[in-house]
């Protein structure tokens, strides 16, 4: 059992993207303690990527002030490092296959291991092409979290049988990003999901708001906001802990009640 | 040459997001369904003959051959297609697949312009909507196309992110695939992004090899010895070089963008400088720091400047079958010059750059060998870029 199931233990669960260096590693190192401290159930660490293809402007831009910023793969893992000295909560990265494949697959995949790093997302990395770090992650015992999308259609049973740690369903059409109303039906398709496995399903994609995030972890078992989060970074900067912990835990409460 | 999963030896593959899956599935299906199809390629022959003008001329540059003293020149005149690049082959046979898959909207990509002109004048002819994703700052580079994509009827959208140039164009049309997917067809411009993409651009580019192999065996009753195009993504390259691979004889020769210089950080010249890497869908050579953070590339020529090159070139480079060699922008603006005050053809600078490196090889080869240069496309658009880069402002 994945150190990811822990996540799911404590009602639906929320969990918060954060760009790591966004606009500095201190910064992400509170803002992480902050959301672990107001209820955050899983963190999502994003490795930022030049040329984030499944991002919309707000998440682009994070990844842009973080670069430029001087952050880079070997500094998050130092911040990994120094989180696990209290953070005991599960934390996976979420970055581009470029940023594994081009620093070593083996090597960076084992360094999530070694470093307290319990799963990867990566968007750009569908079914068809898992192989390219499965074995490697199961070697490891880090969990290479599955994506399902409103037009999986007949592809959800076949993701679903084979997802480990969690499913992240994508909302909505489209990149990351706020979105005032989610239209797909997706209890639907958290229907075929049960019906292949037990691996616990977190949406995303769109949600900011407390309403949204008890709509969408009331069908499945958690959600994931990333864009509205890191419109409070763009906004406070330096200072955005407390504003991000006060966000936290409004979602939070808004989903942990649910059944 | 694709193995299944669209692999070229360890290049190409399909990584994209989830949610494109089932688009280029049903892409892959139509396409297999329609390239044996008689009906289609009878469709489409008609459309490369009749509109745009194919076959396209290979032309004896004897004025180029006795100039440089050595192997014969030939120029294949894909400059001389409707819309005034070899990007109508694609576009054609993309726009005819997708009116076929009941598609009503084309996207696409554009660097220099060209590929955006040519998709808009197909989504014209076939009366479909069309939004054509062009970086801010080639908008500014290629005014006058942007100029003529949207007389053609076509919506421009100016991408600012990131270098704003064909990287960030090809970033913007996937993100707006991902959100439209039913009604709308990615045109991709080039042999690249995910599978099937890099196959399907090739089949239809390869029109070019199969010509010159017929017009070459009709004129000079043998193969040629060497074949030269320049390459950015590579799709005038690969079309060129297709019908050629099996001919061990024929030297298959890419030409790079190396911008100032590949020992500088501004050059685009992705083989001889990158690594192997995964971005836009594709495994290939990329251009990339230590940490695999794409790299702000640079060329003059708008439609080289491409951090990656497609897939089956990174292969055909692996297996040392083809050779990619870099060329400056100073030779690719000297060669421009030259072409036209040598044989009264302005190349656009892409082309530039296979002239530049013709001119360095053709010295070097017996008056027996042959050459044969791919003019990828018309210099027009170019004129008031070059006259800058010799320092003459010029009002378009």
């Amino acid at each position: 059992m994945s150190n990811i199931a822990e996540a799911f233990r404590n009602g639906k669960a929320f969990i918060p993207f954060i760009t790591c260096g966004d606009p500095d590693l201190q910064t992400t190192a509170k803002v992480v303690r902050e959301a672990v401290r107001n209820g955050a159930d899983l963190i999502e660490l994003g490795i930022p990527f030049s040329d984030p293809t499944a991002e919309g402007p707000v998440i682009q831009e994070a990844n842009l002030r973080a670069l430029q910023g001087g952050v880079t793969t070997d500094k998050i893992f130092d911040l990994v490092r120094e989180l696990r000295t209290d953070v005991t909560i599960p934390m996976v990265f979420m970055t581009y296959a470029n940023v594994v494949f081009s620093y070593g697959a083996e090597i960076f995949i084992s360094t999530c291991r070694e470093i307290g790093i319990d799963g990867l997302i990566l968007p750009d990395l569908p079914f068809e092409e898992k192989e390219e770090f499965l074995p490697l992650c199961e070697e490891y015992g880090v969990d290479l979290i599955s994506l399902i999308a409103p037009t999986s259609e007949n592809r959800i049973a076949m993701i679903a049988k084979e997802a480990k740690g969690f499913i992240y369903l994508v909302s909505s059409l489209g990149v990351t990003g706020v979105r005032s109303e989610i239209k797909t039906d997706l209890q639907s398709i958290v229907n075929v999901i049960r019906a292949n496995t037990d691996t616990p399903v977190a949406i995303g994609f769109g949600i900011s708001k407390p309403e949204q995030a008890a709509k969408m972890a009331g069908i499945s078992d958690g959600a994931i906001v990333g864009s509205a989060i890191i419109k409070i970074l763009a906004e406070h900067g330096r200072d955005a802990a407390p504003y991000v912990g006060e966000y936290v835990k409004s979602m939070k409460d808004a989903v942990a009640g649910l059944k | 040459m694709t193995n299944p999963n669209g692999r070229f030896g360890i290049h190409g593959g399909q990584y994209i997001p989830e949610t494109l899956m089932n688009a280029v599935i049903e892409l892959e299906e139509a396409y297999n369904k329609y390239k044996n199809d008689p009906e289609f390629q009878a469709e489409l022959t008609e459309l490369f003959n009749e509109y745009a003008g194919r076959p396209s001329r290979l032309y004896y540059a004897e004025k180029m051959t006795k100039d440089l003293g050595g192997a014969k020149i030939y120029l294949k005149r894909e400059d001389l297609n409707h819309t005034g690049a070899h990007k109508i082959n694609n576009v054609l046979g993309q726009a005819l697949l997708a009116k076929k898959m009941g598609k009503t909207r084309l996207i696409a990509e554009t660097g220099a312009g060209q590929h955006g002109v040519a998709t808009a004048t197909a989504a014209a002819l076939f009366g479909m909507e069309c939004v054509v994703f062009m970086g801010e700052e080639d908008t500014k580079r290629q005014a006058l196309n942007v100029y003529r994509m949207k007389l053609l009827g076509a919506e421009v959208v100016p991408v600012k992110t990131g270098t704003a140039t064909l990287k960030d164009a090809v970033s913007e049309a996937m993100r707006e695939w991902t959100s439209r997917i039913s009604d709308t067809h990615y045109c991709l411009g080039s042999v690249m992004g995910p599978h099937p993409f890099p196959t399907i651009v090739r089949d239809f580019q390869a029109v070019i090899s199969k010509e010159i192999k017929e017009q070459m065996l009709k004129k000079e009753g043998r193969l040629p010895d060497a074949v030269i195009a320049c390459v950015g993504g590579g799709s005038n390259a690969i079309g060129s070089f297709y019908n050629f691979i099996e001919d061990k004889s024929v030297r298959l020769i890419g030409c790079e963008a190396a911008g100032r210089g590949i020992d500088t950080f501004e050059t685009a010249a992705t083989v001889n400088t990158g690594r192997v890497g995964i971005f836009h869908g594709m495994k290939s050579y990329f251009c990339q720091d230590e940490y695999g953070q794409i790299a702000p590339v640079y060329s003059i020529s708008a439609g080289l400047d491409y951090p990656g090159v497609g897939p089956e070139h990174a292969y055909l480079h692996d297996i040392g079958r083809a050779e990619y060699v870099p060329v400056t922008d100073e030779e690719a603006v000297q060669a421009f010059e030259y072409l036209a005050k040598t044989e009264g053809i302005i190349p656009a600078i892409e082309s530039a750059h296979a002239v530049a490196y013709a001119r360095k090889l053709a010295p070097t080869m017996d008056k027996d060998k042959i050459i044969v240069i791919t003019i990828s496309g018309r210099g027009d658009k170019d004129c008031a870029a070059i006259a800058r880069y010799r320092g003459e402002d010029i009002h378009e």
